[in-house]
Parts: structure tokens; sequence; C-alpha cells
């Protein structure tokens, strides 16, 4: 396999593979050798990737591979995990993350999460969306409340579906629209990095179809990052993939390249199917 | 003689399990009556179901008869006795009559019984070991009878294992019959005496009676009081009680849960929770100690330190011992409670940029809300029933108040000091217990359904 002649197979490589995109939008995310340790355990091994603002970036690799760990280090809720400890350095805005002075309520506020399994609040649709503004104190009214209640429903194209029952529980709808309303209730606080972690995993096709729509909306405007098992899904919504294996980010580049030319053997090897 | 039938009913089952067995072992090998065809069920099941129908009608006949027995004796030695002995008794006096035939029989004579007596107790003797007899060879006969009609019914397509079920089934269905029974039966009980007291103590009286004072004469030449029977101060002084208990035990129980499930570390966690469960373990007459020696003196110092008058049974006292009672209650189903709120839920909050008591008071807490109110219902029905602890600490002078540092008293402690010394069924003193037993069981019966009701109204549901 790694014969020097046969040049352009792709090889094994203990350093990431970056592929340079020159269109690539300013850098909102950065992170450098970050690992992460679960106990005695590592479940990352430094990770050095650069993340654009304003366009998707997805994560894929098989099951354990630490992507979902990662992106969990990006709005710190690893933290509120027992005996999960990180290094390395993550910023966002050219700004330690996990600097001393940095309070990790206001990180949350400006690095969204949608999670795996939609997770409504078992409240009305309303107060679902209301209660990120509310804590953050982003409405000082009822009717400047309802104006970002209304404009996050629209931006999650959730409003015409709903607006007429606003005071019903949140967990009365079906699982894409609680999903899609759980990315309103991100959207709300006005975040500037909105980060899905498996969105799609536990919705039918269409809704499926749906969300991803709304993430290619939402590109316009925020810095998305979302973890998938689904290839076709990240070959169908994101820029810029990175692969993740084992705990090492082997090769990150711009989506197109990842999927038709992959530089290194494994991230040729899990994308066509060969393991994963 | 009734442990020998027992042992014998075991015996027979035993047996009728290995006539079953065994007839299901030679379906299986096909040597038995109409082999060929598919077993249905396995050898054991087969025993199991000859075993069940030889051993449960037998016992529940033999229970049936040794319940009933006594009364039947009783009834033919009364009809058999002379005119003479039974004539112009009372109730009372015919039982009297019947209780020395038995002493006489058993050889316990107290007095130089007469020939009438005499020759009763030898006719109660002879009956009585003629039951036993009977009820042996009863026994045995339904015994073999079962067997031989079970064992008729086996079959290579006899579905003994559905049979067995069923008979499981029905099993189950007696025992959790038990305790619905034992209910209705306290209950019924309690509605019968209190009626009689209600016959001497007219309701209203009662239910809306503002004075309180039982300690009426049982006996003609006692000097007693008059007799007031107004549970109104009674319960008022209840209810202060276990509001100051749950004014105590309410907020550290839902903080000690909020810290533990939120807020402390694996070690701490596991050094707390047992602790708190031995507090549980506490009998709650230590807890009365700790209220009359240490927390009744300690808050009378206190008051006259301030320069106010505290009772020495202060309601006080007693009520904040009986909240350190009830919070491992309220701590530990809080706890529960919480823990069973979805993890989703908690990350999906702090995601958004909620601290941790956002989190927990906007949606851990109305999410766990329908089990921490259980609990602190729970902890209140302990309260209101608690006896230990007022018996010791509350006072016994029923005065309607509600300044927690006087002294009141309790349902529970009228109720101790109404039936412990002279009792009399006949007289409202001690009819009066149940009264108040039969009110307090109606007040926390009702203080249970409104909370269920409330619970189901305002629940968030998750899921």
């Amino acid at each position: 396999m790694n014969q020097a002649a046969n040049a352009e197979a792709p090889a094994r490589s203990a350093e990431t593979i970056v592929v340079d995109d020159p269109n690539m939008n300013p850098i909102r995310v950065a992170a450098k050798d970050t690992s992460v340790y679960y106990g005695q355990k590592q479940a990352l091994f430094d990770v050095s990737i650069d993340i654009p603002e304003r366009s998707v970036t997805s994560f894929i690799g098989p099951s354990g591979c630490g992507k979902s760990t990662f992106l969990r280090c990006i709005n710190r809720m690893n933290d509120t995990i027992d005996g999960c400890r990180v290094e390395g350095l993550i910023t966002l805005d050219e700004r330690n993350i996990y600097d001393p002075s940095l309070d990790v309520v206001e990180l949350r506020a400006r690095v969204g999460m949608v999670f795996q399994k939609p997770n409504p609040f078992p409240k009305s649709i309303y107060d679902n969306i209301a209660y990120g503004p509310r804590i953050h104190g982003l409405a000082t009214n009822k009717s400047e409340l309802d104006g970002v209640v209304e404009s996050s429903l629209r931006k999650a194209g959730l409003w015409e579906e709903v607006k007429d029952r606003l005071d019903d529980p949140g967990t009365g709808l079906s699982g894409g629209q609680q999903q899609r309303l759980c990315i309103a209730r991100a959207v709300a606080v006005s975040p500037e990095v909105i980060l899905m972690d498996e969105p799609c995993s536990a919705l039918d096709p269409i809704a499926t179809a749906k969300v991803e729509e709304l993430i290619d909306e939402l590109k316009e405007n925020y810095c998305i990052i979302i973890v998938t098992h689904s290839m076709q899904q990240a070959a169908r919504v994101s820029q810029r993939t990175a692969f993740f294996h084992l705990g090492i980010l082997v090769e990150v580049g711009p989506t197109e390249h990842i999927f038709t030319n992959p530089k290194d053997e494994r991230t040729h090897d899990y994308i066509t199917g060969r393991f994963g | 003689m009734a442990g020998y039938v027992f042992l014998l009913i075991l015996i027979l089952s035993v047996v009728g399990y290995y006539v079953g067995r065994s007839a299901g072992n030679r379906f299986i090998s096909g040597t038995g009556a109409g082999a060929g065809q598919v077993v249905h069920s396995l050898p054991g099941y087969h025993g199991a179901f000859v075993a069940v129908w030889v051993g449960i009608p037998a016992f529940v006949l033999v229970l049936l008869w040794l319940f009933l027995q006594g009364t039947v004796i009783d009834n033919l030695l009364l009809a058999s006795l002379p005119a003479s002995l039974t004539e112009g008794q009372s109730a009372s006096g015919i039982q009297l009559i019947l209780s020395e035939i038995k002493n006489v029989a058993a050889g316990r004579i107290f007095k130089e019984p007469t020939p009438e007596i005499e020759s009763a107790a030898a006719v109660y003797l002879r009956w009585e070991a003629i039951a036993r007899w009977a009820m042996v060879v009863v026994a045995i006969a339904m015994m073999l009878i079962a067997m031989v009609v079970a064992r008729g019914r086996l079959s290579p397509r006899f579905r003994a294992r559905n049979n067995f079920e069923f008979v499981l089934s029905a099993l189950m269905i007696f025992c959790s019959m038990i305790a619905i029974i034992t209910t209705i039966g306290i209950v019924a009980s309690l509605v019968f005496e209190a009626s009689e007291f209600f016959r001497r103590v007219p309701f209203n009286e009662f239910l809306f009676g503002l004075r309180w004072e039982p300690q009426i004469a049982l006996r003609a030449d006692q000097v007693a009081g008059k007799g007031a029977f107004g549970a109104i101060p009674v319960f008022t002084g209840t209810l202060l009680i276990a509001f100051i208990a749950m004014l105590v035990a309410t907020p550290i129980g839902i903080y000690t849960a909020i810290y533990l499930v939120e807020y402390s570390s694996d070690r701490v966690r596991a050094t707390v929770k047992p602790i708190m469960e031995i507090l549980a373990g506490i009998p709650t007459v230590v807890y009365g100690f700790f209220a009359v020696l240490i927390v009744a003196p300690a808050v009378r110092d206190t008051g006259s330190a301030l320069g106010i008058a505290v009772s020495p049974n202060s309601a006080l006292a007693a009520g904040a011992v009986m909240g350190i009672m009830i919070i491992p209650f309220i701590s530990s189903l809080s706890d529960d409670a919480l823990k069973a709120v979805p993890r989703t839920m908690r990350d999906g909050s702090l995601a958004l940029g909620a601290t941790r008591a956002e989190t927990m008071v906007k949606v851990m807490l109305p999410a766990a809300l329908p089990g921490i109110m259980g609990g602190i219902l729970l902890a209140m029905s302990r309260a209101i029933g608690e006896t230990m602890i007022v018996v010791m600490a509350a006072g016994l002078i029923a005065s309607l108040t509600v300044n927690p540092i006087d002294s009141v008293t309790t349902v529970t402690v009228q109720i101790v000091t109404l039936l412990t010394g002279d009792t009399e069924f006949d007289s409202p003193k001690t009819l009066a217990a149940f009264a108040l037993g039969l009110v307090l069981f109606v007040v926390t019966l009702c203080l249970n359904v409104v909370a269920l009701r409330i619970v189901q109204k305002y629940r968030e549901q998750y899921e």
C-alpha cells in the first residue's frame, strides 16, 4: 500500500491533513492541540482545526471517534461531565474560551447548541423560545419578547405551523417540529456559533430535509458546526468537512475535496464504506 | 392439631406434584394414554397443576373450619344448656357462663363448678374432639378426591401450563385483596365505634366545639370534669405542629436534594446520602428525648433571654424536631424526582447559557414537581399521624391557639391518653378516641386527594 512509487495513493499520516480553500470565510473558531480526557482515558488527541464563520462545517467519522466530544468542547458542555478534562487551546474570535476569566454562561449564550434528540422543555412553545431571551434579559417588555419569539420561529421555518398555538406544550409537536423548535430556541439568544450534534438522527427523511434546508438558510448569518453520521448529509449541507477517527482529526478540507479526492487512506476507506 | 393438618396438606401436595409429574413424564415418553400426541405442557406443570388443586382448596377449607368451629360449638353448647342456667341472663352473662365452661374444660378451675357446668364442660370437650377429627377426615377426603379428579384431567393435550398460571393469578389476586380487605375492616371498625360515640355526643358539638375536656368520670366515685368534646382545639394543635414541621422540613429537604443532585461532588454525595438514611432510621422515641431534653429547654431559654415567656411544652419545639424527622422523606423523594428528569432537558437549558440555579428553578423543579409534591405529602401525613414525639414533647391541654410558643395538644396525643389507663367502651371518653381517629383519617384522605388533583393539573409533562 505505502509504496513510494504510488504517490497518488492515499497514505496514513500522523499529522492532520489540511486542505486549504482560498475562498474560505474568516476564521471564527479555532482549536490548537486540543486533547480531552475522561478520567484516565484520552478521548481526543491534539486536534487542531480552523472553522470559518457564515458557513457550515461538518464533522464525520465512525461512532466513538471523538467528534461529539470535540463539538461539546466548543461551548464547554464537557464541563458538566464529571472527570472530563480539556487541554490545549480553543478560541472564539481569538479569545481563549478556557480562560478562567471567561464566563462560561456568557460563552454558551454566544455558542448555541442543538442536541441529537429533540429536547424541548415541558413548557409552551412560546415559553420554550422565550426561555433564553428571558434569562439573558434580551427583551425589555412583552411586545419585544413577542417579536423575538416570532422572528426566531420564522428563522426556524416553524412560524406558519405554530403561530396559532403558541400556548400549546412544545412536547406536543412532531419530532421534526420539536427539533426545529430547539433550533429556534437556540437562535433566539442570537448566538454567533450554532453547534448541532446529529440533529437529524431521530427524524424521518421529510423532517430531515426540512432541517437541512433550515441549516442552509441559517449559514448566511451563523457559523454552524454539525456532527453527522450521514455522509450524504455532510455532502449536502456543509462547505467544509472534518474527518475524525479514533480521537484523531485525520483530514479537514472543502467538502467536495473530502468526498471526491481524500488524501488520507482512512478517509478514503470511510467515505467509500470500507468501515464505519 | 391444626399444625399437623397443615403439614399433612403440604405432604399430600408434594405427593400430588409427583403423581402429576410422573403422568407428564409418561405422556412425553409415549407410554401413557393418548400416546403419540404432541404433549402441550412440560411434566413439571402437570405436577404443579395437581399439587395446587390438592393443596389450595384443602388449605382454604381448614382455615374456614378453624375460623367457624368456635362459633358453631358455642351455639350448640348454649342450646344444650339447661334452661335454669341461661334463664334471664344478659348477653354478657351468657358469655361469662361460656368462658367458665371453657375454663373448666381446660382444667383452669377458679371456683367449685356446679354440676351443670361440669357436664357442659364434658360435652364441650367431646364436641371439640369430634370437630377436630372431622376436620382432619374431611380435609384428607377432599385432598384425595381433588388428586383423583385433577389426575383424571391430565392428558397429553391438557393445558396444564395455562391452568397452573390461572391458579397462580387467582392466588395473587387473593394476596392483593388482603390489604384492601384489611383497610376496609379498619375503616369499618373506626366508623362503627365512632358512630357509638356520636350517639352520645352530637356530631356538630364534636366537629365545631371549641372546648376539649374529655376526662370525665368512669365510676361514680371518681372526681372529674363534666366533659366537653369539641375537637377544634385538638385539630388546630395538630395542624400547628404539622405546619411548623413542614416549615422546617420542606425547604431543608428540597435544598438538600438540589445540592445533592446538581452541586455536590460524588464524594460528598456518597457521605451525605447514607447519613440521611440513618436520620430516617432513628426511632421516633429517640427524637422525643431530643425534643424534651434539648430542644424544648433551648427554646425556652432563648425565649426568656429575649424576655418572652415560652411554655415548657411549646409547639415550636415539638414541630421543629418533627420537621427534622421528616427531612429524609422529602429530600430522598425529591432527589429521586430530580434525577428522573431527563439529562437532555438540563443540557438544553445549560447550552442556552442558563446558570445551574436558573436551570434548576426553571426547568428541573417544574419537571420534578409531581415527585416532589409526593414527597411533601408523604411527609405531611407522617407529620399529622406522628405520635411519639408529640406524646413526649407536646402538651396535654387542648388550648385553642396558633401561637407557636404556647403549649398545644394533638389528635394522636389525645388518642393515646384516652386509650391508656382506665378504659370503658361504653363511655364517651374512650369512644372519643375512635371519633378522633376517624376524622384524622378523613382529613389525611382529603389532603391526599386534593394534592393529587393539583399535581395532575399543574404537572409539566415530559416525554
